[in-house]
């Protein structure tokens, strides 16, 4: 039976990640960040990466990791979503280590998977952040928009022959202007004739780069979740304090209503979530059934959420100044993240047996 | 002391060693159950229970379904074992429960609730039945309506107005109304999808003794809460498998008849599969967190989300099915005794479920709760709290 519930570990972990994060990198302070040098912490990063353990939660202890499982690494992505944290969280720590570990324990991948595990190195999958799981791979040319390769030290490039570890310094990796601020993309170029470390065949390329984006897509949810919870939770509380026509304007059910409707969909994005994560964290069978109905589900609720928190907040959610449009940019971008609700409706289409109409 | 599962195993044995079903009539059976304490062994001993924890009654309800025992038809009595029972184990006194619980669980006597009005549907503390004073008893007159069960029903839960001078929440009292009374009359009352569920129910000088009042004079509305709280337990609360329900008969459908695929069609029913999908692990979510004691506010969610799904599945059954979707199965009026929104055919389900958002509460009734006691956004500003229910306007 699945456990659509948080332990109570889980709730500790959460616990931790709020904390650093409330002191570190709080929404309102985020406008104000997101330009100039860009908007990584490097300082914050080594605190949730290495000090609360959280980019090693997938990895087995015998390889340097906390051995714990995609449940906990859901947790965390709740609250980077809650403060749209500009971290590698889920390109790093999720995607491209659980592409690592879907090669199995192999030499090549060992060091890097510890460095990873422990936030001593970053490795980005350069592929475009679009790319869901199952969907086509380039492997050949340049990768673009490539989420979190700027500040990655590592490349992992599917090649026709396989798929390799580049060091960062061998690519041409050129920055782009992303939608989402807190999401920095660029171009890779990697020149056939670069160096670099050969972890995988192809068909072993093939389904490991499947199941890092499958855990990415899934936990994907999850960010998502915390993001529309607290698109909530911010509509709710200006609608409560906010006065026009001397009442407060949460009391009109025209208002009310709305953030109610939120509220379900919230809900049900948990339920969504929560299942996701446990499938993936337990290898069940149903797991690709699981995360195309999370994806297929929270996409659209956090993008419903992000844009009903602008709305609600009238004029100022129009300004750079407040971080709903932080929000809204992060969950816009998040939609076209690992597979867009298309990409899972068809996945899903599949999985349960309700084919499209033959031409 | 508190009681375990194995405690209730070893009740069932005695109980079905002294009762053999084979060779025990019915009504002895659930009598014999009523008195061993099985019949909901959260109830207080002597009343059916034996003051256990609720989630065990599933270990009973096991045991006797395996042994092949009758039992009480819940759903024939759902408004008696939902609403009526709780309420008067709430507020009955002792004489009230030992009277009316018994026969209510083993469905010799069936319950109806005459609560709504054609003056009072969302707005219910406006009622107007009036209950006046007759020396030791009251007379009721006034017109009740949506009343499911009321042509099957012994009796009924009322609430009605016994003073007029009051403000509308502090005028009403709740009673127990005897419904062969010659002053009740039962009209069918006839439904958009050709039958009658519901019945009208004319209330015409009926004498009610004052003890079947259930509460103060007065109090009616405070009682009346109790037993609305448990009617929305009773709709949201029942578990679904995966393509349960009506995303089931559609998906069924898609698959049995290829010929009325469309790329429309397709998309909005695999939105729909997903939205099914996900509320059904919403309320798998809730019945986790009421099995670990920490009940969430999703119960109010569980029902505004069934309505919808409802009415938009059988609404895209009716467009898949293209010509079919044209024809009706039954038009005949008929007084179903039970109700099952997902039987007959895609038509009748697309009119019924049209009341899955008005039934029980309306959706629009349900996101006011949602947003003022979960999120605690403040209420509409109201002037019909202070003025006599007289004085209002209607």
């Amino acid at each position: 039976m699945t456990d659509l519930l948080y332990s109570e570990t889980e709730s500790d972990l959460r616990a931790a990640v709020r904390a650093l994060l409330a002191d570190r990198a709080d929404p309102a302070t985020l406008p104000a960040r997101l330009e100039g040098d860009g908007p990584y912490d490097a300082e914050l990063w080594r605190a949730l990466a290495g000090e609360i353990g959280a980019a090693g939660l997938l990895v087995p202890e015998e390889l340097g990791g906390q051995g714990a499982s995609h449940r906990e690494a859901a947790v965390v992505l709740e609250e980077l979503g809650r403060a749209v944290a500009p971290l590698p969280y889920l390109t790093s720590s999720v995607v491209a280590t659980g592409t690592l570990l879907a090669l199995g324990p192999s030499d090549p991948a060992a060091p890097l998977l510890a460095d990873l595990a422990a936030g001593r190195r970053t490795a980005v999958l350069a592929v475009p952040l679009t790319t869901g799981p199952g969907g086509p791979v380039p492997t050949e040319g340049t990768a673009t928009a490539v989420a979190d390769a700027a500040l990655a030290d590592v490349l992992l490039v599917p090649r026709p022959d396989g798929l390799y570890a580049v060091d960062a310094a061998e690519a041409a990796v050129r920055p782009q202007t992303p939608l989402d601020l807190t999401r920095p993309l660029a171009t890779v170029t990697v020149t056939p004739t670069a160096s670099g470390t050969r972890l995988a065949d192809a068909d072993a390329s093939r389904a490991a780069v499947r199941a890092g984006l499958l855990a990415g897509a899934g936990l994907l949810a999850s960010e998502q979740l915390g993001l529309a919870e607290w698109c909530l939770e911010e509509a709710v509380r200006h609608t409560r304090t906010r006065h026009q026509f001397n009442r407060p304007i949460g009391s009109f059910q025209a208002l009310k209503h709305r953030m109610a409707e939120l509220w379900l969909e919230v809900t049900g994005a948990r339920a969504a979530a929560r299942n996701a994560a446990d499938a993936l964290a337990t290898g069940s069978p149903e797991a690709p059934l699981a995360v195309a109905v999370a994806q297929a589900y929270c996409a659209r609720v956090a993008v419903h959420a992000a844009e009903e928190c602008v709305q609600l907040h009238g004029g100022t959610g129009m300004t750079w100044e407040h971080p709903a449009h932080v929000h809204l940019k992060r969950a816009k971008a998040d939609q076209l993240a690992y597979g867009a609700a298309g990409h899972h409706k068809s996945a899903l289409a599949a999985l349960v047996d309700l084919p499209a109409p033959t031409p | 002391m508190t009681v375990t599962a194995a405690d209730l195993r070893d009740r069932v044995r005695a109980l079905l060693a002294a009762h053999p079903p084979a060779t025990t009539a019915r009504a002895d059976f659930l009598n014999a159950r009523f008195d061993a304490g099985l019949a909901w062994v959260h109830y207080p001993q002597g009343l059916g229970g034996l003051g256990a924890p609720p989630a065990l009654q599933a270990v009973v309800d096991a045991e006797l379904a395996a042994a092949g025992a009758p039992d009480n038809d819940p759903r024939r009595i759902g408004i008696g074992l939902g609403m009526a029972a709780p309420t008067i184990l709430a507020y009955g006194t002792e004489e009230q429960k030992r009277r009316f619980l018994r026969p209510l669980w083993t469905g010799e006597e069936v319950w109806c609730q005459l609560f709504s009005e054609p003056g009072a549907g969302s707005d219910l503390a406006a009622l107007g039945t009036r209950a006046v004073r007759d020396g030791d008893g009251w007379v009721v007159d006034g017109q009740k309506v949506w009343t499911s069960s009321a042509h099957l029903a012994r009796w009924a839960i009322l609430i009605a107005r016994t003073d007029p001078d009051a403000p509308k929440h502090r005028g009403i009292t709740y009673f127990l109304c005897d419904m062969t009374d010659p002053g009740v009359e039962v009209r069918p009352l006839r439904q958009i999808t050709g039958e009658a569920e519901f019945n009208e129910v004319f209330l015409t000088g009926v004498r009610i003794p004052d003890d079947h009042r259930l509460g103060e004079v007065g109090d009616g509305w405070a009682v009346a809460r109790t037993t609305l709280m448990n009617e929305r337990v009773a709709i949201g609360g029942a578990r679904i498998p995966r393509e349960g329900g009506m995303i089931g008969r559609a998906a069924r459908t898609w698959r049995d008849r290829p010929e009325l695929r469309t790329h429309d069609l397709h998309q909005r029913l695999l939105d729909l599969w997903v939205e099914a999908e996900v509320a059904r692990l919403t309320g798998e979510r809730l019945r986790q967190q009421l099995a670990v004691g920490r009940p969430g506010p999703e119960g109010s969610a569980m029902k505004l989300a069934f309505a919808r799904l409802n009415q938009q599945i059988s609404g895209l059954e009716v467009e898949l099915l293209a010509q079919d979707g044209l024809l009706y199965d039954d038009w005949t009026m008929r007084r179903p005794e039970l109700v099952d929104f997902t039987g007959r055919e895609a038509g009748y389900r697309y009119l019924r479920s049209k009341g899955n958002s008005i039934e029980g509460g309306t959706s629009e009734v349900l996101l006011n709760i949602v947003a003022e006691r979960v999120l605690g956004l403040p209420a509409e500003p109201r002037d019909d709290k202070d003025v006599p229910w007289k004085d209002l306007a209607r």
